[in-house]
């Protein structure tokens, strides 16, 4: 397996990817399409996380602020917030405020970039979690120009394409969630490129370098603030991008949109997808969306062996009765949930590219071994 | 002057919390997110004895300080054991699991309907010279206090104190004199699981019994035990006092102009900037030493 070769197949295995998703609204339904286009909003969002977390070693537990910075952004460029007693009277069309958001955002990590350099590790974890909780308060204490705790809505609004006029592109007519699909797809795949070149050559390693030894990295002369403050600003720019499209696909934006669990979740799509490998993310962004969603439609009840029922009390001596319900009530799924997190994070922790590499070292192992 | 008495209080609660991620972190290494969420499901518990089993007060809470003790016991062995060695993100993603399925479990078994917890003092009212004081205020100060003096005495005058020490700060050499560590940090987790069912059973009676109740406690824990050093326990209680008198104070001094700005939605906002400026300022916090990395 010549780098060459490997390289190739990368480039073909995209392309087959790139037709895959251009074709896939007109085998899907329509309710599906809507559900990967929030898969592909999600993957915008860990495509940045990995360059920060993957690639450089920084943890972040409040990328969701940025994309809440993304998606207010959106939403504010969008319908303005004169009606709040704001200054700013919107009618930006829905698609320009993307990249914009983007920016916002993007400026917003460089800034947190700075302080950041002075934190690492555990404390970085706990200084940008307490950032992402007390978003939504802050949000909702400027509400002249936020919209306070009612928010944003976007539905309706002429900025927002389809939701007064179908959406015809290339003379076909599009259905609102086929419209929603392709954008959030087509940026993904766009940001899948950026993200491609800037980590192939000299960021990819700076970055690798800052993550797998600081001290190795300044003494071969890799400037540890400039890295991890762009790291910081790409990935927030990523994560407002998806913020811009998150609030797009939900026509509205509030400070419940954005809550602590979404950052988490991100995390967790980069831990599972696998750090530091880019196709990895795809089953990162696909598991956060769906699982939540599985764990609801499961009955694991079929899992207790047969003497426990549905409704069965059993008795625990001192605490009384526990009651089997279905993991399908409220609070069930997040059981499933945490555990299956946990679980993961027992047997790979490497994530699902930790998997594929694994394999891919398998196999060119073999081949060179064989005698020639 | 009355705010101070109540910021006392709720710091006191916020000291208990902090104290149990401190003792977590010395020992293990670990900042464990899902602190909050335990100290939740063992209030619950003592509500269930309460409440549904008719159980007397002290009783329940004796014995629910008993299971937590179990069940933080447990949770090391379990759960954290496996990955203690590992990256960082696997421990955090571990205890962020953790979070996630308990906050789910104590849903799914009690629902989200807020419950009542009595508070075990009473809701007399004193009036000491123009201060209005709640008993249960001064009961969760003298609680609190009480427990971090017993606390102080195991781990300065015991010798399972002092094994507990010793495995936080070096383990190799702690084995070696025959400290069994393992068992030493997983003690640690269950008093630090006691610690949690404490302050959630302090805490119920004045704001309610439901799932989210620790959620802003936890956070405000976590400033506590920024501020007053990450590994030193007497931080972590000043701290928590420090933080529960000046968030208390900031609403007293909103009728002032000075402080007008302040509302009751920035109390988080303000426990993340103490964080983030301590981090920046003073990473060790008040008390603890700066840490010094070998290359």
């Amino acid at each position: 397996m010549t780098p060459r070769f490997t390289r190739l197949v990368g480039f073909a295995a995209f392309a087959v990817f790139v037709v895959f998703v251009a074709v896939l609204p007109s085998f899907i339904s329509d309710f599906k399409a809507q559900q990967y286009a929030y898969v592909g909003i999600y993957l915008i969002a860990l495509l940045g996380l990995n360059i920060l977390t993957g690639y450089t070693g920084q943890i972040s537990l409040g990328h969701g602020a940025f994309m809440a910075i993304g998606g207010y952004t959106s939403a504010i460029l969008m319908a303005g917030n004169e009606q709040f007693g704001g200054p700013l009277s919107g009618g930006l069309k829905d698609v320009w405020t993307i990249p914009l958001a983007g920016l916002v955002a993007g400026l917003a990590g460089l800034a947190f970039g700075l302080p950041a350099l002075r934190l690492s590790g555990l404390y970085l974890a706990l200084a940008t979690f307490a950032i992402a909780v007390s978003l939504p308060s802050a949000v909702k204490r400027f509400e002249e120009f936020t919209g306070g705790g009612s928010g944003i809505n976007l539905f309706g609004t002429p900025e927002l394409t389809g939701s007064l006029t179908p959406v015809e592109i290339f003379d076909r007519t599009l259905t609102y969630n086929d419209w929603l699909y392709y954008l959030s797809w087509s940026s993904a795949l766009v940001a899948f490129a950026v993200a491609w070149l800037i980590l192939r050559d000299r960021t990819g390693r700076a970055f690798r370098a800052v993550r797998d030894s600081e001290t190795a990295a300044v003494s071969s002369g890799v400037s540890l603030a400039r890295y991890k403050m762009l790291a910081f600003g790409i990935s927030a720019a990523y994560a407002g991008v998806a913020g811009g499209l998150y609030a797009i696909a939900n026509t509205f934006v509030n400070p419940d949109t954005f809550p602590i669990a979404l950052s988490i979740f991100l995390l967790v799509g980069v831990v599972v997808g696998g750090l530091g490998g880019l196709s990895g993310l795809l089953f990162g962004a696909i598991f956060i969306y769906f699982l939540p969603l599985w764990s609801q439609g499961q009955d694991l009840g079929s899992l207790l062996p047969d003497s426990v029922v549905q409704g069965d009390t059993i008795g625990i001596p001192l605490l009384g009765d526990f009651v089997f319900k279905g993991t399908s009530a409220a609070g069930g799924p997040a059981i499933v949930y945490g555990i299956v997190l946990i679980l993961l994070m027992f047997l790979i922790p490497n994530g699902v590219s930790g998997i594929f590499r694994r394999v891919g070292q398998l196999v060119s192992r073999r081949r060179y071994s064989r005698s020639s | 002057m009355q705010q101070v008495v109540t910021g006392l209080a709720s710091g006191g609660v916020y000291a208990l919390l902090a104290l149990a991620l401190v003792i977590i972190h010395r020992s293990t290494g670990v900042i464990n997110f899902a602190q909050g969420e335990m100290a939740t499901l063992s209030t619950y518990v003592a509500w269930t004895l309460i409440a549904h089993h008719g159980w007397r007060y002290w009783p329940a809470f004796v014995a629910t300080l008993a299971l937590s003790f179990v069940g933080g016991v447990a949770t090391h062995r379990i759960v954290i054991r496996p990955v203690e060695g590992g990256s960082v993100l696997r421990i955090v993603i571990v205890t962020i699991g953790m979070l996630i399925a308990i906050n789910g479990f104590v849903i799914w078994q009690w629902g989200g309907e807020p419950q009542a917890l009595r508070s075990p003092f009473g809701t007399d009212t004193f009036d000491i010279g123009g201060v209005v004081v709640s008993s249960h205020d001064i009961g969760t100060i003298a609680v609190a206090l009480g427990i971090v003096v017993l606390l102080w005495a195991l781990f300065r005058f015991t010798k399972v104190g002092l094994a507990i020490r010793a495995s936080a700060v070096n383990p190799v050499e702690a084995r070696l004199v025959g400290v069994r560590v393992t068992w030493m940090l997983a003690l640690g987790w269950g008093l630090a699981a006691t610690l949690g069912a404490v302050a959630g059973i302090l805490t119920a009676p004045t704001v309610g019994l439901d799932p989210q109740m620790m959620q802003a406690v936890l956070i405000y824990a976590f400033a506590a035990a920024v501020l007053g050093g990450i590994d030193s326990p007497a931080g972590a209680v000043v701290g928590g006092l420090l933080l529960g008198v000046l968030l208390n104070m900031l609403s007293y001094l909103t009728q002032y102009d000075l402080f007008d700005w302040f509302s009751e939605e920035l109390r988080l906002p303000i426990a993340l900037l103490v964080i983030l400026v301590v981090l920046l300022v003073r990473p060790s916090g008040l008390f603890g030493r700066p840490e010094v990395k070998r290359v």
